[in-house]
């Protein structure tokens, strides 16, 4: 997959060859966690996944109710009723909260509803259809209910899904380029190593035996000084000097006191 | 995950809506409809009259105002600004498709159900494999 040249550029000692190797150690773990997370928030994504469905299944009936309790208010309080509630806005009583909610390391939006105050038009449908109308509402908040659980799901389904991958790409990442380059240069270093030792070896093979060599030789001058000593000691005891002998001849000419 | 938005928590945030008239009505009922200070409100109401420039105005409005939570829009007026529905992936405001009155229903043309349902058959297929 990666080739050999794929590694970090390092020099290659021990002292590096234990960073590295705990670097392996550090990659491998942070892996296997990733690997962890990633199992966890798909397990997550799969059941949003299948209340998504349902839910928006749910949504559809219930928008239809809905619907229809809003056309039978209408048919009962008269039509000029939207104009009434058009008029009737001034503040939301119905609102969202928003809080998060963790899930492996992910933050999940969950929304609730809550209504804080009165609702505003009480008095709607006052005249004729004041039952139809509460039903209306009634029907429409139901509706909010569900759409605001859909929409934290949504919002879920959309955030972990970029989670996933995001964790994804990570764990390719390790697996695929940091631990195959982590364990090249270990490779790498470890030849490296190797190779130094032989050369080490060898040439410490090669001084002894240059040393060797030199002892021999040595000795050898040793021996050969011992001889020439037992011959001088013996021609001593004979009464000339070995030395002696030799200068007698060579020494000859430069004597002053032979004339001739 | 420096690069993904953040999630804001708020304790009251509004819900707004882009959708019909009749839609619009019901939710204000429920009591969703806001008006602040500058008369602004947090819904428009999509009849024949109104343009595609206003829609779009009005969803990049709620879109980034940070009082809003969730937008419901109505699945025919999404439509009309597709692209910018699909092109929006932030998760805070939450963009909700939801049918309307006149408008059938089609879970095929919903950003977000459509790769739900991908992702769903993607993986039953896989799980019918192993």
């Amino acid at each position: 997959m990666s080739g050999q040249g794929n590694r970090l550029n390092v020099v290659p000692t021990v002292t590096m060859l234990a960073v590295v190797k705990a670097r392996l150690v550090g990659a491998t773990r942070g892996h296997a966690l990733l690997k962890k997370k990633s199992d966890a928030l798909t397990v997550q994504f799969r059941q949003i996944l299948k209340k998504i469905v349902s839910t928006k299944e749910t949504m559809g009936e219930i928008m239809k109710t809905s619907s229809f309790a809003l056309t039978e208010a209408k048919y009962v309080a008269g039509d000029n009723i939207k104009h009434i509630v058009l008029e009737n806005v001034k503040n939301a009583s119905l609102k969202v909260r928003s809080r998060q909610e963790n899930v492996a390391g992910v933050k999940l939006p969950k929304f609730e509803y809550f209504t804080d105050g009165e609702t505003k038009n009480d008095l709607t449908g006052l005249a004729r259809g004041g039952q139809q109308v509460q039903a209306c509402r009634g029907a429409y908040v139901k509706a909010i209910e569900v759409l605001v659980e859909l929409a934290s799901l949504q919002t879920s389904f959309l955030t972990l899904d970029e989670a996933i991958k995001t964790t994804n790409r990570r764990v390719n990442a390790l697996e695929n380029v940091v631990k195959p380059r982590l364990e090249n240069t270990i490779t790498y270093i470890k030849g490296e190593l190797d190779e130094l030792e032989r050369e080490d070896f060898f040439r410490l093979k090669k001084i002894q035996g240059y040393k060797k060599r030199e002892i021999e030789r040595q000795l050898a001058s040793a021996k050969q000084f011992a001889e020439d000593q037992f011959a001088e000691k013996i021609s001593l005891q004979k009464g000339i000097s070995l030395r002696s002998a030799h200068n007698l001849l060579s020494g000859a000419e430069k004597d002053e006191d032979i004339i001739f | 995950m420096a690069n993904r938005a953040q999630i804001p928590t708020s304790n009251s945030a509004l819900i707004a809506m882009i959708a019909d008239e009749d839609t619009v009505v019901g939710l204000l009922m429920a009591g969703v409809g806001n008006v602040d200070l500058r008369r602004k409100t947090n819904y428009l109401i999509v009849d024949s009259k109104t343009t595609v420039k206003q829609v779009e105005d009005a969803f990049k409005e709620f879109t980034t105002r940070d009082d809003i939570a969730i937008v419901l829009i109505s699945q025919y007026v999404a439509n009309m600004i597709r692209f910018l529905v699909d092109s929006y992936n932030k998760p805070v405001p939450a963009i909700l498709e939801i049918p309307s009155k006149d408008h059938p229903y089609d879970p095929a043309q919903d950003s977000v159900l459509s790769r739900v349902k991908y992702l769903f058959s993607a993986e039953s297929v896989a799980s019918g494999r192993r």
